[in-house]
């Protein structure tokens, strides 16, 4: 019998994830780098709690699109070099289907650790502690639309022998709505005040992600295996 | 069951598959000969629609595949240079991915196939530690439990001991059986005890 969809989406995260935990140094290393960039801040900027704070929400939201840049490099490479990711297309499942599956893992195991640790790093740079909650919902949803885009470009630059500096090169500029509403969220919360606007367009932008993205990141990756 | 006709192929300059055009009805296993580069693996990942031929079409139960592609795809076992098998988890482990995304698959029946491609001793080691043709006969047992009616095999016998080599015409011979079509890149001929063995020689200009 032919295996049902929610069943191939339920294997292919127990897949991603048993494999993620078995290799925590690809899990933890994008985390430190984003826990890093955020303590050199206080240390070379300014003490000031003052200036520290009105930069926080650059400081956070620089830090988690360059860690989710990390983090993305690892979304497909290694299934397309195993041959995993053929399999994948050549089992007459849906791979629009099982790649949004695998986003969503990506993202639980890359952005969703990173917004929730977001609170010690937002406290390093001067955010006060009633912001926190708003911080890591506009890091959360921020980073689930950044993982939607990147799947795609990540399917789109499979084929590249290098396709580190490529996937940077053309994640970026897609990243830039995101992070542009993802910053004035934080910054509002911090201020103190209501985050719903950004955050619509956060939400828009994610949704918009959910629908689309996967479909496009499928093309690319039958592209890409070729 | 399978036609292929004149598919045309290029890969950057090169004009890898030159008109190809053959047919396997069922119980029918067709060998892919030819010298190195020749265009067999080209030609085993055109089929499968891994890759856009320019020119020709491949057509499974009279219907063109690519627009069957689903379909076409759940009837279809590839066995490619790579095992497709995940270095950090078991062979078990493995197979119920690779097998469970296609069809729902049992434990019993998982330990029957690796009992049978004698894969049964290592399968709970992970795969990255097993030797190359270890890996090749989990990969066979993922073969053969996919319950496909085309298998599509590149160089099935590479790594595998005179023992495994038998294992694979063997199985082979088991498929045609069941009235299935084996498409298989080979370096030497094989020994199959029934059905049609056709070759199909690339290298010849």
């Amino acid at each position: 019998m032919k295996t049902p969809a929610l069943e191939v989406a339920r294997l292919v995260a127990a897949r991603d994830l048993r494999l993620a935990f078995r290799k925590p140094s690809q899990l933890l290393q994008p985390l430190m780098f984003f826990m890093i960039v955020a303590t050199l801040f206080p240390l070379t900027l300014t003490p000031e709690m003052s200036r520290l704070r009105d930069a926080a929400p650059g400081v956070l939201w620089v830090g988690a699109l360059l860690s989710s840049l990390l983090a993305l490099e690892f979304l497909f490479r290694d299934d397309a070099q195993d041959g995993t990711l053929e399999q994948f297309a050549l089992s007459g499942q849906s791979l629009t289907w099982m790649l949004f599956a695998k986003t969503c893992v990506h993202w639980m195991l890359s952005g969703l650790p990173l917004a929730l640790s977001a609170p010690i790093a937002a406290a390093m740079l001067g955010v006060p502690a009633a912001a926190m909650w708003s911080v890591v919902a506009s890091l959360a949803l921020g980073g689930f639309a950044l993982s939607l885009v990147g799947a795609v470009t990540a399917g789109l630059t499979l084929g590249a022998r290098r396709g580190g500096v490529l996937l940077s090169l053309l994640t970026l500029p897609l990243a830039v709505p995101i992070l542009v509403f993802g910053a004035a969220a934080t910054g509002r919360a911090i201020s103190g005040d209501d985050i719903a606007g950004p955050m619509y367009y956060l939400g828009a932008i994610a949704v918009l992600g959910v629908t689309l993205a996967p479909l496009a990141a499928a093309a690319a990756v039958r592209i890409g295996l070729e | 069951m399978l036609s292929v006709a004149g598919l045309h192929l290029w890969r950057g300059e090169r004009h890898v598959l030159r008109g190809v055009s053959f047919d396997a009805a069922a119980g029918e296993c067709v060998l892919l000969t030819g010298r190195n580069g020749a265009g067999k693996t080209t030609l085993l990942r055109a089929i499968a629609g891994l890759l856009d031929p320019e020119e020709g079409q491949v057509n499974w139960r009279e219907r063109p595949a690519r627009s069957t592609r689903d379909e076409f795809h759940s009837q279809l076992a590839y066995l490619g240079h790579e095992p497709a098998l995940k270095g950090d988890l078991t062979g078990c482990e493995n197979l119920r991915f690779s097998v469970g995304i296609r069809r729902t698959v049992s434990a019993g029946e998982i330990d029957a196939a690796l009992v049978r491609t004698g894969a049964k001793d290592f399968a709970d080691r992970p795969v990255r530690t097993l030797s190359a043709g270890q890996r090749r006969r989990v990969a066979l047992a993922g073969v053969m439990l996919a319950g496909a009616s085309l298998w599509l095999l590149d160089e099935p016998t590479t790594n595998l001991d005179a023992d495994g080599q038998q294992l694979v015409a063997t199985l082979i011979d088991e498929q045609l059986a069941r009235a299935g079509i084996v498409v298989a890149a080979v370096h030497h001929s094989m020994s199959l005890a029934r059905g049609t063995v056709r070759q199909l020689d690339l290298g010849a200009r």
